[in-house]
């Protein structure tokens, strides 16, 4: 079973990619914030990982580059699911090293779609 | 909905587009409806069905006919279709035709563009693999409202994540806000046109590849059979057929047969 880290500072958002992404049949781990979600990933490193942009402590733009940076790192595919809609956040993620990118608010299909475009599903 | 009343429309969406709806679909009738109501000033639905029962102004029944047959689509929609468009059709195309052809497309039921605009994208993204291959991207669809939106080739947010890989995206599109905008480039290589499938089709001349997915499956199998016969006289003794996951000519027309290990390719028989 392939895991998935959500990242994101709300419950609720974690709650709800949480169901949509054990639905896709992935075993699913959650962290608060990029601290949070950088200690998870020194333990275990998830073969993907739906990521917030703002975020308290480390956004999700400075997890990335921090993963991308330690060993393994290069591994999991990031998907950010953020309300930073525009062009050059979106651009300034893939430079970072994001595999894909939802603009909030998502549903199940494109949380599905995309994890499908990069090859997780 | 009075099935009498349900039958007003019925009948002349049939005769117009060829279209069935049954009474089972009375509720998509009423919801799809209540802009046309609107747009026309018409108080509600029993008023409407009283128009439509008189002389109705041409203008009204075009609006319903557009509000009942456009259908829901998004870019690189189902995705095995475009691979399959890439690996096998273009290369089956070239080994015909040779490397230096021109590959002319038919988006059958192009709806708001995605279709032949995620072709237009394929294009680009294969461009150096098909350097000698010219492309004619021709799509077409009833309504005259959706082909406005198709040529002007604007898309909320939720459009474009629907398909359309984040990558593509920022190559193709320009935003204004929540609006993207495909780029010229792309835009430019698509020839909208209105056109109604019963129709005579012959004024399109010969296509190497005709897209006709998830569209036949709202008419009746006879109004079925005569578009895929008309189709077949329009496609090269070497094209392609694509049609959606859950439709089939067999059993409706012989004129295309299904290309062997390639679910939804069908090819002149």
């Amino acid at each position: 079973m392939k895991s998935c880290l959500v990242v994101d500072d709300s419950r609720v958002v974690r709650k709800v990619a949480r169901r949509i992404i054990e639905d896709l049949g992935f075993s699913c781990d959650e962290a608060e914030d990029g601290v949070k979600a950088y200690e998870a990933c020194q333990k275990a490193m998830p073969d993907s990982i739906l990521l917030d942009w703002n975020m308290p402590n480390m956004s999700g733009i400075e997890f990335l580059e921090k993963l991308r940076a330690m060993p393994g790192g290069d591994a999991p595919k990031v998907v950010f699911c953020t309300t930073e809609n525009d062009m050059a956040f979106i651009q300034r993620a893939l430079m970072a090293g994001a595999n894909e990118y939802i603009m909030k608010p998502f549903d199940g299909e494109i949380v599905a779609t995309k994890f499908s475009q990069i090859g997780l599903l | 909905m009075k099935p009498q009343d349900f039958d007003v429309y019925k009948n002349m969406l049939y005769a117009k587009s060829g279209y069935v709806i049954t009474i089972d679909k009375a509720y998509l009738l009423e919801s799809r409806l209540a802009p046309v109501i609107k747009k026309h000033g018409i108080a509600n639905m029993d008023l409407l069905t009283m128009k439509m029962r008189s002389n109705p102004p041409t203008a009204l029944v075009d609006d319903i006919v557009d509000a009942m047959t456009t259908n829901e689509t998004m870019f690189f929609r189902d995705q095995k279709p475009f691979d399959k468009f890439r690996d096998v059709i273009v290369p089956g195309i070239i080994k015909a035709k040779g490397p230096n052809c021109t590959i002319r497309i038919w988006s059958a039921a192009c709806s708001s563009g995605q279709e032949p605009y995620t072709l237009g994208i394929m294009m680009k993204e294969n461009a150096l693999k098909w350097a000698g291959v010219k492309f004619e991207i021709i799509a077409t669809d009833l309504s005259r409202e959706i082909l406005d939106q198709a040529k002007a080739g604007k898309y909320s947010q939720f459009e474009v994540q629907r398909g359309m890989p984040i990558m593509m995206l920022v190559k193709y599109f320009t935003q204004t806000g929540e609006t993207w905008t495909i780029k010229d480039d792309i835009k430019n290589m698509v020839q909208f046109r209105q056109f109604n499938l019963l129709d005579p089709m012959e004024q399109f001349g010969t296509f190497d590849v005709i897209f006709c997915r998830n569209v036949l499956i709202y008419f009746d199998q006879q109004t079925k059979g005569k578009i895929l016969e008309k189709m077949a006289k329009r496609v090269h003794k070497h094209g392609y057929l694509l049609m959606g996951g859950a439709e089939t000519v067999l059993g409706i027309t012989q004129a295309f047969k299904p290309l062997e290990g390639e679910r939804g390719v069908y090819i002149p028989a």
